[in-house]
């Protein structure tokens, strides 16, 4: 089968659904990878680039949507494209299905699959194909890259013959997957980091990557974030409340605020209030991850960077990811290219649309003829196991207490043993004859040699122990030496018969274990 | 010679035996300690042959020397993945020459019985053309001689025990013999009716003396040695060695009761405590219970067990080496799909490669890796590994976390986090090697099988392993021109 990108429509939009690279990996899953005139050029891929990997370059979008079974593509497809589909068309990109349904109804009347990558289920298994998170990774990083261009100091603080310089404060609020980059850009840059987020569970992912976790003085049961795939819910008023005065708290110390909270299907929640930027010193900067769905300040302009009378400037792009579009075309195109080997069990370049499974089937908004969006919750949840009880720690006293049970106990134990032991050999005694007891005492310390010696026996060396234990077992020749002399035929024959196997045993076993020993050499 | 004289070189030499154990403490003494065991067991030969009744010299020394010579054969040629089947075999000649040399027992009772009958009609007693073993018996009390029926009855029941059960070790090891438990129908209720069978074999023969009941004892042994290891799997091969090693000592030792030879009874409850020890440090490392073990087969799960989702993750030679050239420290766990990939050599050569770039490579090996204790750690020495760098399972699980790449090469059981995360796995409680804690895995695997215990492996679930499917020493040979 033929899969196809064209050139994006939306204006401004860089990015590519298909690199050079994935093409190379698509075709060893069985495709022909073809790409409209100039699609790559913007994201830094040039046509040339793509005939190299052996990827046919179409002149005309139209020519493209025609020729490929597969449209992969970034933006969520325009009317026009959509109406390019036909029934045997599976096209893949982002759909946002929950508001779009004119564009799900005009696919599905169009009889077209489509496959929408920001529904893909937050399951460890689809991380690999998950274009959200790998998105707001980037956004996450530019956008401490766009404060940073925009703040007129330093992250890091220097002394320097010139004078100290104070290092930078940032708080991000939120930290999914685009608030955990941006936290790890900001403390490499060397700023003191702060962050925040309503699900206290993250605190250590936020501790582990260097920033100060913020915690509120606040006491309720927090739902676990995973329950709702791995996104934040509503809150309750009180708490924020107590969120907000959190914040009021930290505006003026603060010289970058990076917020990031978003809740899924709703308008973006206020965080960031007027009267927070108002108190925040000139020169600071705003960057609002959340400007599409409104913003968490009410302040930003979607797409836009204004500053505020006070000096704040507020940053409100949607398009971080477009921004850096060679980093983010090589992300989602491999994104893609996982979907499509999800989707190619048999890597024969045919797809084998399988609705049972859990990804494909989460992906999927329009399959032959019917919206199948929402999908169903899928059979696979993501949620952590619940933490185990912790031990608890015993006190010196108890330790000792313990040390001296367990002491008399292996005492008792010791002399059970011993008792037991001691009975059953004097019984034994007053039973056997003497030169049996001789023999006996003899056997049990050679056992108590035995058992002392052998613990002290290097594991690695088991081998040869066994192999010389083998050859020192032979000694049962001397029986068989001391009976040969008989004068009975019988007697003759299987005492010669067992001196012959102990011989093979003695010369085996010795020269085997002198073998192997040779063989461990030290580096 | 004097008696006295092979007492005393008896005595040198159980010092001897003794010290060529304990040498086996560390990899350079032992290579002395084989030199005490050589001279001892010489020593033992020479005083017994000029000591008192011993005839036919000139028999013995030929049947030792040709006995030495396929030895020596056997040792020289025997490849180090084979090492189980030849301990194995070994163990059945023991065995063996324990049953002969305890009928032979019973036939110097019978003539010394003959000899006194005879004597008794003549009022002379004339023992002078009887051997050593012989003369013992004669001066025996009736006691004495009920108690010496026990110990050769003792002695030939463990023998012969030994010897089939080492046969069909040997034929399981070797691949011969279907390696999987079988049994035949009524299982273990046909050893317990052996079993019977020889205590009243015992019974009968301690009041009569005859022959009978000794072979029919012999035959009941002989069976509960080949059925009880027929029932025993693969994996359980370690413990089932020991054990034997362990029960050729014993033997040993009883036969040197009957024969009231105290080297005997000495150098056997040696050999028996060793085997001993190695069964319960082997059956420690499996965490579960001798007689568990011996009866065959993994328990059933005691409860639901966890469900394992996610997938195996395939990769490809490539990927592998990428990884190996970036990583630091790597650890390898190799098992007995190593050994039967011969594929120790490769390994061999690729931590060489990556010892020679500064990387720290070490080995680590779970006690029952392989089908014989210490089998790892042999073939690995022969395929000139340092042994510095291979490490006990108590030695290294702490080093895990600040592992880069941890290689699984053909072993399953011993990587499966279940035995610590789920309570109702089979398996629950071993001690296995936390590999997974390492921040790659890569597990080089036949196919998506499941191990010895028959059970899932979450490991090649997780997140941080990729399966390197393929036979190990194909896919390492593939590796190595990766490494740069």
């Amino acid at each position: 089968m033929k899969l196809g990108t064209p050139k994006e429509v939306y204006s401004g939009e860089a990015r590519v659904a298909l690199t050079p690279e994935s093409a190379l990996q698509l075709q060893k899953l069985g495709y022909t990878c073809l790409i409209e005139k100039g699609a790559g050029s913007a994201a830094g891929f040039s046509d040339a680039a793509y005939e190299a990997a052996g990827v046919e370059v179409v002149k005309t979008a139209a020519a493209l949507w025609k020729a490929a079974d597969i449209i992969a593509k970034v933006r969520p497809p325009s009317e026009t494209e959509l109406k390019r589909l036909t029934k045997d068309k599976t096209l893949i990109s982002f759909f946002n299905p929950a508001g779009n349904d004119e564009g799900m109804e005009l696919a599905r009347s169009k009889g077209a699959t489509v496959i929408a990558m920001e529904m893909v289920p937050r399951i460890s298994r689809a991380q690999k194909m998950d274009a959200l998170s790998s998105m707001a990774n980037i956004a996450g990083y530019r956008a401490v890259i766009e404060a940073g261009n925009n703040f007129g100091r330093f992250f890091t603080g220097q002394v320097t013959a010139a004078g100290k310089v104070p290092p930078a404060k940032v708080l991000i609020v939120g930290a999914g997957v685009a608030g955990l980059a941006a936290i790890g850009t900001s403390t490499s840059l060397g700023a003191i980091t702060y962050a925040f987020d309503v699900r206290p569970e993250v605190a250590e992912q936020v501790e582990s990557m260097g920033a100060e976790f913020v915690y509120l003085d606040f006491e309720e049961d927090q739902q676990d974030g995973a329950a709702t795939g791995g996104y934040a819910s509503v809150q309750s008023d009180e708490f924020r409340e107590a969120q907000l005065a959190k914040f009021r708290e930290l505006a003026p110390e603060m010289d970058i605020v990076i917020t990031t909270a978003l809740i899924p299907n709703r308008e973006a929640p206020e965080l960031w209030t007027k009267d927070m930027v108002e108190a925040m010193k000139p020169g600071s900067v705003i960057v609002d991850l959340a400007a599409e769905k409104g913003g968490n300040c009410k302040l930003t302009v979607a797409d836009e960077k204004i500053v505020t009378d006070n000096g704040v400037t507020i940053i409100g792009y949607t398009d971080f990811p477009s921004r850096m579009a060679a980093q983010s075309s090589s992300l989602y195109a491999t994104n893609i290219r996982h979907m499509m080997t999800d989707l190619t069990p048999e890597k024969d370049g045919q797809v084998h649309h399988d609705m049972e499974d859990d990804v494909i089937r989460g992906a999927t908004v329009t399959h032959e003829g019917e919206i199948t969006f929402p999908p169903p919750p899928p059979k696979v949840q993501a949620i952590a196991a619940q933490k185990k009880p912790e031990v608890k720690e015993l006190t010196p006293e108890e330790k000792k207490a313990q040390e001296v049970a367990a002491f008399k106990a292996q005492t008792k134990q010791q002399f059970t043993l011993l008792g037991v032991g001691g009975a059953l050999m004097l019984l034994v005694g007053l039973i056997a004859p003497a030169s049996f007891m001789q023999h006996f005492i003899v056997f049990v310390l050679a056992i108590f040699v035995g058992f002392q010696v052998i613990w002290g026996v290097a594991h690695s060396l088991h081998t040869p122990l066994m192999a010389i234990t083998n050859a020192i077992s032979s000694i049962i020749i001397v029986g068989a030496l001391m009976q040969i002399g008989s004068g009975s035929f019988l007697v003759i024959l299987l005492a010669a018969l067992s001196v012959f196997m102990a011989g093979i045993n003695i010369f085996g076993g010795f020269l085997v274990t002198r073998r192997m020993l040779a063989m461990f050499q030290k580096s | 010679m004097e008696f006295g004289f092979t007492t005393a070189a008896y005595v040198v030499a159980a010092v001897l035996f003794i010290l060529s154990l304990g040498g086996l403490s560390n990899q350079e003494s032992a290579k002395r300690a084989v030199w005490y065991g050589i001279v001892g067991m010489a020593l033992a030969v020479f005083a017994t042959l000029v000591g008192p009744g011993s005839g036919l010299w000139l028999l013995s020394l030929l049947l030792i020397a040709g006995g030495g010579l396929i030895g020596q054969y056997v040792a020289q040629r025997v490849q180090m993945t084979e090492m189980p089947q030849l301990v194995a075999a070994m163990h059945s000649l023991v065995g063996l020459a324990a049953v002969f040399v305890g009928f032979n027992a019973h036939f110097e009772i019978g003539n010394v019985a003959e000899v006194f009958a005879v004597a008794d009609a003549a009022k002379d007693v004339d023992l002078s053309d009887l051997g050593a073993f012989a003369k013992l018996i004669a001066k025996k009390t009736s006691a004495e001689l009920a108690i010496l029926h026990v110990e050769l009855f003792l002695g030939i029941f463990i023998g012969a025990i030994t010897f089939t059960g080492s046969v069909v070790a040997y034929g399981k090891l070797a691949g011969k013999v279907t390696s999987a438990a079988t049994k035949l129908p009524g299982g273990h209720a046909l050893n317990a009716a052996a079993a019977s069978l020889s205590l009243i074999c015992l019974i009968w023969y301690t009041s009569t003396g005859g022959l009978l009941p000794l072979i029919l004892m012999t035959l009941a042994a002989l069976f509960i040695g080949y059925h009880l290891i027929m029932g025993i799997g693969g994996a359980d091969m370690p413990v089932v060695v020991s054990m034997l090693n362990s029960y050729s000592g014993w033997a040993a030792a009883a036969i040197g009761f009957s024969l009231g030879n105290d080297l005997l009874i000495v150098v056997g409850a040696l050999v028996g405590s060793s085997g001993a020890i190695l069964s319960y440090i082997m059956c420690k490392a499996m965490n579960r219970h001798f007689v568990s073990v011996i009866l065959g087969g993994f328990g059933g799960p005691q409860g639901e067990q966890m469900a394992v989702e996610g997938e195996q993750i395939a990769i490809e030679a490539d990927g592998v080496a990428a990884a190996l050239n970036e990583a630091d420290s790597i650890v390898i766990i190799p098992g007995y799909g190593m050994a039967v990939a011969q594929a120790q050599q490769s390994v061999s050569e690729l931590v060489r490669k990556l010892r020679a770039k500064g990387k720290e490579v070490r080995f680590a090996i779970h006690p029952v890796a392989g089908r014989l204790p210490g089998h790892m750690n042999v073939l690995l020495a022969e395929a000139k590994v340092p042994y510095d760098i291979v490490l006990e399972m108590d030695e290294i699980n702490d080093d895990f976390p600040d592992t880069d790449v941890a290689i699984v090469i053909g072993s399953n059981d011993i990587v499966n986090p279940a035995a610590q995360e789920d309570p109702n796995s089979p398996i629950a409680g071993m001690p296995v090697l936390e590999c997974w804690k390492a921040k790659q895995v890569f597990v080089s695997k036949r196919g998506q099988g499941t191990g010895y215990s028959g059970i899932e492996n979450p490991l090649f679930f997780k997140e941080n392993t990729r399966m390197f499917y393929g036979d190990a020493k194909q896919s390492l040979d593939k590796l190595l021109p990766m490494i740069d």
